[in-house]
């Protein structure tokens, strides 16, 4: 049977792992190989690097560190952060990364979506969805949350999946961050709505609240960042727990 | 030494480095004279079908294969490769493939989550060499849309259940072909390369 996923997601600046609440208050966690083969011999099934590198220089050195883990690590990763073009994607996915995460360039020129999907393959691009909630709906934000648009996240998330996206990624901004649990209705709502695989993200604080994410909310794969960073729980911790629970687990 | 034909669809990166770490020789290339002097051939991919095939041509790379492989170098296809070494396929309208492989390329039931895209488990139906060391139930990864169908199910050397079963390894003369990635498949893939590795010519395990 197909197993659900765990996925730990790395946030990477200049080339660096951070850690921080909201991108703020960054300190260093090391060398993206040396924390991507930790989590891969913990049994992380994928790994997600976000990358919020700022400075002028950003394109090489998020390619040289995508060739980096590519020679180090035998599991699929994927990058995201700042991928503007199908020429981007294509020096992501050239460096060796197995699939890209697009978010406010997808929002910005869905035929982008439709353009990355015939030419790398649906299978490797995957439409990160930040959502928050308001009256009367839930929001698309773009630009690392920081851009409110007109966009239903539902309906976005039809959208994309019509559009040839292989996956979608799925943060709750409301949750990120209060390791309150995933929205689960948000998570449940996306994945009724689409037939390609959904990654629940965002607010993950505690081993049930990966559990009700992948069953309650029928979500293919959960990322966190922070309880896996902060060593709150290992992977293993985490697979245990969930295969205990009858979840298919590898 | 093992020829890893790149028809340049995607990024032969991982499969080069799995191979490379597990100590093994690699030559990746779009040299149609390599492909005449290879010892073992690997055809990889991910992508469509139809793009595959048309690049394999434009390398000038699909007829020196054809004929490497016919006569009797090892080979292993990977995914898309999998699929090319097939009669045909009916990913965006039908598509002529390298007919090394007697079987049909069609796509998961629409019922299912697609791509079918993660850790699955492997069901071995017959012992081979090139599973040798792994166990029943084993995971190993898995991003497709599209499965074989083969024209006699006797090619079969394991399966995969996603709510339907597909083939997941096929073997017939000196062709294996697995449906996963066995590059980014952690220990159980590596065994897999390193058993087709061990192959030799004239020898089918």
């Amino acid at each position: 049977m197909l197993a659900k996923r765990i996925i730990p997601c790395l946030d990477v600046n200049n080339g660096r792992v951070v850690k921080g609440i909201h991108f703020v208050n960054l300190r260093d966690a090391g060398d993206p190989v040396e924390c991507g083969l930790r989590y891969s011999a913990e049994g992380a099934d994928e790994l997600v690097f976000l990358d919020i590198t700022a400075s002028s220089d950003r394109r090489n050195i998020v390619a040289e560190m995508v060739r980096r883990v590519a020679d180090a690590i035998n599991i699929p990763f994927t990058v995201g952060g700042g991928l503007r073009n199908a020429g981007d994607i294509q020096e992501i996915l050239r460096c060796g990364a197995d699939k890209v995460s697009l978010n406010t360039a997808a929002v910005d020129s869905p035929e982008l979506v439709q353009k990355a999907a015939k030419r790398f393959g649906s299978q490797c691009i995957v439409i990160a969805i930040d959502a928050r909630r308001e009256n009367g709906g839930v929001k698309v934000y773009t630009q690392g949350g920081r851009v409110r648009t007109d966009r239903d996240a539902v309906e976005w998330a039809k959208a994309v999946a019509d559009l040839g996206a292989g996956e979608i990624l799925l943060t709750s901004m409301d949750a990120d961050g209060t390791k309150n649990g995933y929205d689960l209705d948000l998570t449940r709502s996306v994945a009724e709505a689409v037939r390609i695989p959904v990654i629940a993200s965002g607010g993950a604080g505690s081993l049930e609240h990966l559990y009700r994410g992948l069953t309650e909310a029928g979500a293919s794969a959960v990322l966190a960042a922070s309880i896996f960073h902060f060593r709150e729980v290992t992977i293993a911790q985490a697979k245990s727990y969930l295969r205990e629970r009858g979840v298919v687990i590898r | 030494m093992i020829t890893v034909v790149d028809y340049k669809v995607n990024n032969l990166r991982s499969l080069e480095n799995t191979l490379r770490r597990l100590g093994h020789d690699v030559r990746v290339t779009s040299d149609p004279n390599d492909i005449r002097t290879a010892e073992q051939l690997i055809l990889p991919g991910v992508g469509a079908f139809g793009d595959g095939m048309a690049n394999l041509r434009k390398l000038g790379l699909a007829d020196p294969f054809i004929e490497k492989v016919k006569s009797g170098t090892p080979t292993l296809g990977i995914c898309l490769g999998m699929h090319l070494l097939c009669t045909e396929s009916e990913e965006f309208g039908l598509h002529r493939g390298l007919d090394l492989l007697q079987g049909r390329v069609v796509k998961l039931p629409a019922s299912l989550r697609v791509p079918h895209m993660g850790w699955n488990q492997l069901h071995p139906k017959r012992a081979n060499g090139l599973m040798e060391g792994i166990t029943e139930s084993a995971f190993v990864y898995f991003v497709h849309s599209y499965y074989v169908q083969p024209e006699a199910d006797d090619i079969v050397l394991a399966t995969t259940d996603y709510e339907i079963e597909f083939p997941a390894i096929v073997h017939a003369r000196n062709i294996w072909a697995t449906q996963f990635h066995p590059e980014k498949s952690q220990h159980v893939g590596e065994r897999i390369l390193d058993n087709f590795a061990q192959v030799r010519r004239g020898q089918f395990l």
